[in-house]
């Protein structure tokens, strides 16, 4: 990357706090196409000068699959270790990279000791739109495209959070098309509820399938992503239906990146 | 005065017993777990007046929420008219309410044209299941009783109607004749066009007309004691059920207070929780899940919304967020009659997990939500789901391999893949 991506511990060495705090997650650390996203995710926070920081090594997983997958137990083990982390370092803001961690973090971490006003980076990226510190210039042209967005439900469904990544589209100028079933009533990637992690139970067909299925019949151009779990299934998908060529499946980040040619 | 006689003893006997199988319902249902759903009264109300009483939540399917709208509407306003059926029983009287003049014709008129409206809406909801044969009212849990139950309920309120129609078509024929006892009142748009078909001998009309009251008022106390073995009990509990509803973001799940002061004392040794509430982890049968959740299933009208949007349904799992009430309304029964003919005592070897719910059925859910956003009624069949599995989890071990892989990944790096907590910042790295 081409500058330095700063951490807490930097930070607090430096006797500096960030305004916000990016939480990077699992999928966003390890998995390839994610730190792709992640990436995009700080060069927006570099670009517009927010100060922020990363957990960097000091991260670790929310417990979000844990507690979707019934292990209570550990679920609150990573949350009190996470919460200690976050309250040592006085965080008051955290923008996190997948849905997941932002309903674990915003809905669940409070209970356990850890209030913080959290926020999705699609909500970030909206702010910075209203605030007219992001536009979409001097990168890629989104005009007129035709993107379909894929609601994740632990971003939807889960926290009501359903125009924030449809702004960001709608300021590309880009022609944003709604699958038939979108926002409160979108359908599943088929990777909540710990799936990601599993095979699926028999069935007729793959939850992936079916929504792809639905994005292709929008026609569309690119299909916007928000999570790093719909990400993959949706990129299966399409591989699977062969439209790799075609059809790029992008998450909202990136999308915005490439507008500003970050 | 015989008539009024044998009129107060149905009608009281009716009455008291259905308040005993409300209560034996009330009771199964406080054979669940304690939950605080008492905060924010005005919240709660609000919901309840929004989702229940204005069905805010049927309006995603136009149709049957157009129809539906017009029984359930029938339902609240003619049962006004039930009141002067009461008075008219308990004091002989006949069209008690007649005084009011102008209002009276004007109430009739509506109570007319509501009926007609219930009467065509449950024919188009008969044809619906039984000749269309929509996709939502079938699946595994949709065995023979549901079925059955759902045409008895539309048969019913055909018939109630019917009879209601009936009744006035008569009035209004002895009226015109003048008959003694049939002062003249009441408007009758829909029944007016019913006289010619009745016979025109007094004797007859007058049995008609009683035949068709009894018949009515007999039908609607019977349909009330119906209830408590119905999926049609929603029209009572989809009330409470709102009212008591989750408040909170649908994402989020509930942290177990008897877990927190486990991790707390294993963290920090010196930790002395407050109180210790001993029980299993999760739940395994019926009485292990919350009265909330119990309550759930006693309203669950068995529509299907939930099932027709559960990703794993749709493609052939078999998991249905149906069935899961289905399933647990028997079970709670089961136990309740358990209760009532064995002792309080009683074990009978069996439990909501496996015996009813399999474990195929709760490791297919993605906890999208669907079924809750979807259901009319706010039910939460994703809870009970989730409440299933901490137990396989907790209690048991019994998760899917790979399950236990990803938890094992937690566990020992700090993220559900096997990769070294020490990369986690390596992204930083490239570009």
């Amino acid at each position: 990357m081409e500058f330095k991506v700063p951490t807490m511990a930097e930070l607090m060495a430096a006797g500096e706090e960030p305004e916000i705090l990016f939480w990077v997650g699992c999928a966003g650390s390890y998995d390839e196409r994610a730190q792709k996203i992640t990436r995009d995710i700080c060069k927006i926070l570099h670009h517009v000068g927010i100060k922020y920081a990363v957990l960097g090594t000091e991260e670790s997983c929310t417990g979000d699959p844990a507690k979707r997958a019934g292990n209570e137990f550990l679920f609150q083990m990573q949350a009190m270790t996470n919460i200690e982390v976050l309250n040592a370092y006085n965080i008051k803001k955290i923008v996190t990279g997948c849905p997941h961690c932002f309903n674990t973090i915003k809905n669940e971490y409070p209970g356990l000791g850890g209030s913080y006003d959290v926020i999705h980076h699609t909500q970030l990226i909206q702010d910075l739109i209203n605030e007219g510190k992001l536009k979409a210039e001097g990168g890629e042209s989104f005009k007129g495209k035709k993107i379909t967005f894929h609601d994740p439900c632990y971003l939807g469904r889960g926290n009501g959070v359903y125009e924030a990544p449809r702004k960001a589209l709608e300021v590309l100028d880009a022609q944003l098309v709604e699958m038939k079933r979108c926002k409160s009533n979108g359908l599943c990637c088929g990777a909540g509820g710990a799936q990601m992690f599993k095979e699926p139970e028999k069935g007729k067909k793959d939850i992936n399938v079916e929504r792809i299925e639905e994005a292709l019949e929008t026609n569309p151009q690119f299909i916007a992503a928000g999570c790093p779990f719909c990400m993959t299934m949706l990129s299966d998908g399409i591989k699977l239906k062969d439209k790799e060529q075609e059809i790029k499946v992008l998450d909202i980040a990136e999308i915005t990146a490439r507008a500003n040619g970050l | 005065m015989l008539a009024q006689i044998i009129f107060l003893v149905i009608t009281l006997a009716a009455i008291v017993l259905f308040t005993i199988n409300l209560r034996k319902i009330i009771r199964n249902i406080r054979l669940g777990k304690s939950a605080d759903r008492n905060d924010q009264p005005q919240k709660r109300l609000m919901t309840m007046l929004r989702v229940a009483f204005g069905q805010s939540k049927m309006v995603v399917r136009p149709i049957p929420a157009f129809l539906h709208f017009f029984v359930y509407i029938g339902f609240v306003i003619i049962n006004i008219e039930v009141v002067e059926i009461m008075i008219d029983g308990v004091f002989g009287t006949h069209r008690i309410f007649h005084g009011l003049g102008g209002l009276y014709d004007f109430l009739i008129a509506s109570f007319e044209i509501l009926a007609f409206t219930v009467w065509v809406a449950c024919v188009i909801f008969l044809i619906r299941r039984n000749v269309m044969k929509l996709k939502r009212f079938s699946g595994v849990e949709m065995t023979s009783w549901p079925k059955s139950d759902a045409n008895y309920i539309l048969i019913t309120e055909i018939l109630l109607m019917s009879a209601f129609l009936m009744m006035n078509a008569a009035d209004l024929k002895l009226q015109l004749l003048g008959s003694s006892h049939y002062t003249t009142a009441g408007a009758f748009p829909i029944s007016q066009y019913l006289v010619n078909l009745l016979p025109s001998s007094e004797n007859a009309l007058v049995a008609i007309e009683r035949g068709c009251w009894w018949f009515h008022i007999i039908g609607i106390l019977a349909f009330l004691n119906y209830l408590p073995y119905s999926k049609h009990f929603h029209i009572l509990f989809a009330f409470p059920n709102t009212y008591f509803s989750n408040l909170e973001p649908k994402g989020e799940f509930t942290n177990m207070a008897s877990v927190t002061n486990e991790v707390k004392a294993m963290l920090d040794p010196s930790f002395v929780p407050a109180e210790a509430e001993a029980g299993k982890f999760g739940a395994k049968d019926a009485t292990d899940l919350s009265w909330v959740n119990l309550m759930n299933a006693y309203t669950c009208t068995e529509c299907g919304r939930c099932t027709s949007v559960c990703p794993a349904n749709i493609t052939g799992k078999l998991l249905s967020p149906r069935k899961i009430m289905m399933d647990t309304r028997d079970r709670i029964t089961e136990i309740g009659k358990n209760i009532d003919q064995k002792g309080a005592e009683h074990q009978d070897e069996k439990s909501l997990l496996d015996d009813y719910i399999t474990r195929e059925e709760i490791w297919a859910c993605t906890s999208c939500n669907a079924c809750v956003e979807a259901c009319p009624v706010n039910i939460d069949p994703l809870q009970i789901i989730m409440e299933l599995r901490r137990f396989a989890v907790m209690e048991e071990s019994q998760a899917p391999a790979s399950i236990n892989a990803m938890l094992g990944n937690i566990e020992n790096n700090q993220a559900p893949w096997k990769y070294s907590p020490a990369d986690r910042f390596n992204w930083a790295q490239e570009d």
